[in-house]
């Protein structure tokens, strides 16, 4: 029986080894296939394995923390203290993906960005887990508080934009509607991906970050650019110059005429500069475009910052003019109407270009990013985007504007005993929608602190007339520049 | 001349028994970070119980194996440690401390089997009981009264709260009738009947007994749904018969019984059609989701797929994702944790432990333990094979224990028990044999 049992010998090894051999494929070979399977739970279960990094602002209020868990397969869960205050800021971090600051800084607050090699080093030498960077955000959270509770108070959808005009820093982000990212953050994939498509089919868009993802017809704010492109052209212009301002401007190439607003005239028809920015008036800004052409226009909103990709760090969607069309078309671009699509941020770019000695600083969120033990791993660093002006022609601008909030359309930007400067803007979108409401604008004159764009969609409705960013807008501004300038 | 090796095999008990501490120590830091309290009980009960075990087998199997405890010791340990894990990521159904004190019965039961066998040509005797109490304890499930449906396979009987699997106890039943049956036949089944191309077919009377066998892992498919248990049996009575007979002749024909017999069940049983299109297509997405589709393997196999070469390290893989993760999923949460590299090692275990089996075979000096020995080895390859290479997808996927690891305590027992008559053999087997009185002076040798 010997030569059978050792031919069973061979064949009980045999299967041994195509056991092994099978595992062998499976674990080494399929691996990473079967990693990758969509029906892997595991691949979200290693999301919540690390404790990742808290989002703050302003150094102590916490937006967004990991929660350590003691039971079941997720040992870390991420909760949003502030609510919905910050959602479209922080994003949410759901099972599958991520939003916002979560997903732009999501390699520095899960730990995997090679800027923390050094730390992963030390925490596998010395024995302790993996945790991910805190970041600080610029957000000032007063300014928040009061953007939000300002533009919610307005019933409105719309976005409110507050930068730091000498650095870039985002001192406010706020778009409404909102949603509650904790809602969208729980780990179980069911109810996450219900409430997603609930939010996702809204209307009213409650997922949409409005002050960067999103673009809108300036109306009248955008004035400020031409007029920024008129003073650079010729500098003994300044504000006393006299425009041309006809009740009605007829268009080239075309019948058509563009009017003031209501076929109001525009003081005695030759007006000084300031008071057709006061005033708002339409005709001398579409003769200024009309006479500069297409290609300058172009360049002084390049030189704000339109067509550039921006990431502050969440990419912001591209502001432009549009393609250059039949030549009255950039007469309608000077009044922010036809093809000019702006973010708010742009146009808070703007307004904080033009304070700022015409210098745009590149507008970012990110103040620090600190490892887990509070060691220092980047910080911001305020960069110049471009040189929008001369300081020169920046403050004759900047002195213009402060003379709209206090003898023009943006007198509801005032704020006592401080020199506050504005652009008010009415903008018409499709025939029957009402308007949206804008104001742009900044605080103090002298050592600005603040610059803001603020959009009201569809604002116009209740209150009348060219006054509307006046009535609706400027005073959403104003509350978010008190809370800057009275800390 | 065989060592006794006494000193060898405690030492190695003794490193079996620390590697199980170490992966229960790192299953408690991996979960709470810190050493699990029970760990010095815990330590001492399983020391205690295979110190025990190692006393007896010192004094009534001194010249066994040395190998065979301190592996037995090593999956056994490496099992209860998976379980104790997959207790605490969750699963309400497993308990360690049911499988703690199952395994120390499984010693009880293999320690009392060495001091009351001390010959197993004993059990020679006991040919056909042990034949009828093995089929009657296969077809106890099916008893109205006793049987007890659990999952959708009616393999177990039910004593007030306590179930037993009596189909883990036939097998050893059976393959002691097995080799005590093909003993005593085996030159009526060697004989040559016609020669058909390269193949000696044996005479179609001699079919008898083969038929018989097929006919009831047949019966056991049907009536009790459970594939694995059929394949087992089947597959060892085949082999058995080949070691015996020495005829390839039977192998081929057991091959193609079954194949025959799988191929009508797959026509007549749904259940048996859809594990082979599930082998065959395990990912296919509507396979992964219809009910008793491909997901339970798909999750096993997406368990070893994370944990790559090296695993997850104990207590920081997901083994609440596999379903019956603590029974017959069990490997792929070792795979999952310990990576291939403990699946490899635990493999290389369980051929050690038959290829032990296989070498008492070959020492062992009568045509019964031979056989017996032959047979326990082989059942116990051959089910770590099905199974394994069930959950791994090597082929269509039948429920079975894994020996030693899954919770069960009727396994456990039967395994023991299976570990006790090898350990047994071997020792009967490597026993030097009584000195032949040499004394030329007084016996004349004749020789014709």
């Amino acid at each position: 029986m010997n030569g059978t049992l050792k031919r069973t010998a061979v064949a009980c090894l045999a299967m041994f080894a195509l056991l092994m051999i099978n595992a062998n494929y499976l674990q080494a070979v399929r691996a990473s296939d079967l990693e990758e399977d969509t029906r892997n739970q595991r691949n979200y279960f290693e999301r919540y394995e690390v404790q990742r990094g808290r989002i703050t602002a302003g150094g102590d209020v916490i937006l967004a923390q990991s929660v350590e868990t003691d039971k079941g397969d997720f040992r870390f869960l991420r909760e949003y203290p502030e609510g919905p205050l910050y959602a479209h800021v922080t994003g949410f971090f759901s099972p599958e993906s991520e939003s916002g600051i979560e997903k732009a800084t999501n390699e520095l607050l899960d730990g995997s960005s090679p800027d923390l090699l050094l730390r992963r080093s030390i925490d596998l030498f010395t024995g302790e887990p993996t945790r991910g960077a805190n970041v600080d955000l610029t957000l000032n959270p007063r300014a928040q508080k009061a953007a939000y509770d300002a533009l919610r108070q307005e019933g409105k959808r719309g976005a409110v934009v507050a930068l730091d005009p000498r650095t870039g820093a985002i001192l406010a982000m706020v778009s409404l509607p909102t949603y509650d990212p904790a809602e969208l953050s729980k780990p179980q994939k069911q109810p996450v991906f219900q409430r997603y498509d609930e939010l996702a089919k809204d209307k009213s868009q409650p997922l949409l970050n409005r002050t960067i993802d999103r673009t809108y017809a300036p109306g009248s704010t955008f004035k400020v650019v031409a007029t920024a492109a008129w003073l650079e052209e010729d500098s003994s212009r300044d504000a006393q110059t006299p425009v041309e301002a006809p009740v009605r401007l007829s268009l080239p190439q075309t019948s058509h005429q563009l009017p003031n607003y209501g076929g109001a005239a525009c003081g005695d028809g030759r007006p000084p500069m300031v008071y057709a920015l006061e005033k708002s008036c339409n005709t001398p800004f579409g003769k200024i475009a009309l006479d500069l052409g297409y290609d300058k226009m172009l360049e002084q909103s390049q030189k704000f910052g339109i067509r550039q990709r921006i990431g502050i760090p969440m990419s912001v969607a591209p502001s432009d003019i549009g393609p250059q069309e039949d030549p009255a078309a950039i007469a309608m671009t000077a009044i922010g109407q036809r093809s000019t699509q702006m973010t708010p941020l742009q146009m808070a770019m703007i307004a904080a270009g033009v304070v700022n000695d015409g210098k745009v600083m590149k507008p970012y969120l990110v103040n620090k990013v600190t490892d887990a033990k509070g060691d220092e791993i980047d910080a911001a660093d305020p960069q110049e985007l471009s040189e929008a002006m001369s300081a020169d022609n920046a403050r004759k601008l900047r002195d213009m504007m402060v003379s709209v909030v206090n003898n023009g359309t943006a007198k509801n930007a005032q704020i006592p005993g401080v020199a506050v400067g504005g652009k008010t803007g009415t903008a018409e979108t499709a025939k029957g929608q009402p308007p949206h409401a804008w104001f742009i604008g900044f605080a103090p004159a002298e050592n600005p602190k603040i610059a803001v764009a603020v959009l009201v969609e569809s604002g116009a409705a209740s209150v009348g007339a060219e006054a509307t960013g006046g009535g609706v807008a400027a005073p959403i501004a104003k509350v978010v520049m008190e809370a800057v300038l009275n800390q | 001349m065989p060592a006794k090796r006494r000193v060898a095999q405690l030492v190695m008990l003794a490193f079996a028994v620390l590697i199980v501490m170490v992966a229960y120590a790192n299953v408690g830091l991996a979960i709470d970070e810190q050493i699990p309290s029970g760990m010095l009980t815990y330590g001492l009960g399983l020391g205690g119980l295979m110190l025990a075990a190692y006393l007896v087998l010192a004094r009534f199997a001194p010249w066994a194996d040395p190998l065979l405890l301190p592996l037995v010791t090593l999956v056994n340990g490496i099992g209860l440690v998976m379980i104790y894990r997959i207790e605490r990521g969750g699963e309400d159904l497993a308990s360690a401390t049911n499988q703690l004190i199952m395994t120390g019965a499984g010693v009880v039961l293999f320690t009392v089997t060495l001091i009351a066998l001390r010959d197993h040509r004993a059990l020679q005797r006991l040919t056909y009981t042990s034949g009828f109490i093995g089929l009657f304890l296969l077809v106890s499930p099916l008893i109205p009264g006793l049987g007890k449906e659990i999952n959708g396979a009616r393999i177990w009987i039910g004593f007030g709260p306590a179930t037993i699997q009596p189909a883990e106890f036939a097998k050893l039943a059976l393959v002691v009738f097995f080799a005590g049956y093909l003993v005593a036949k085996r030159d009526v089944l060697a004989l040559a009947g016609r020669r058909l191309l390269f193949i000696d077919l044996p005479r179609a009377r001699d079919l008898g007994p083969v038929l018989i066998t097929w006919g009831v892992s047949l019966g056991v498919l049907v009536m009790q749904k459970d594939l694995g248990s059929s394949l087992l049996l089947f597959g060892t009575f085949i082999v058995m018969l080949y070691i015996a007979t020495q005829r390839t002749s039977w192998v081929l024909i057991g091959i193609l019984l079954f194949v025959g017999g799988a191929f009508v069940a797959s026509q007549l049983f749904d259940h048996v059609q859809q594990r082979i299109d599930v082998w065959l297509n395990p990912e296919n997405d509507e396979l992964f989701r219809k009910v008793g589709g491909s997901e339970q393997l798909m999750q096993g196999l997406f368990a070893m797929g994370a944990g790559g070469i090296l695993g997850t390290g104990l207590g920081q893989g997901h083994p609440s994702l596999i379903p019956l993760s603590f029974s017959d999923f069990i490997f792929a949460a070792v795979g999952e944790e310990l990576g291939l590299t403990g699946v490899m090692a635990i493999l290389m275990v369980y051929a050690l432990i038959v290829e032990r089996g296989l070498r008492t075979s070959l020492s062992a000096r009568d045509p019964f333990s031979k056989l017996l020995a032959g047979g326990l080895s082989f059942l116990l390859a051959w089910q770590v094979f099905i199974i394994v290479g069930g959950v791994t997808n090597l082929i269509p996927l039948t429920g079975l224990v894994t020996p030693f690891m899954s919770q069960g305590g009727s396994a456990l027992l039967a395994n023991w028990v299976l570990i006790a008559l090898l350990v047994r053999m071997s020792d009967a087997a490597r026993r030097p044999p009584p000195q032949a009185i040499q004394n030329e002076g007084l016996t004349q040798v004749f020789q014709r």
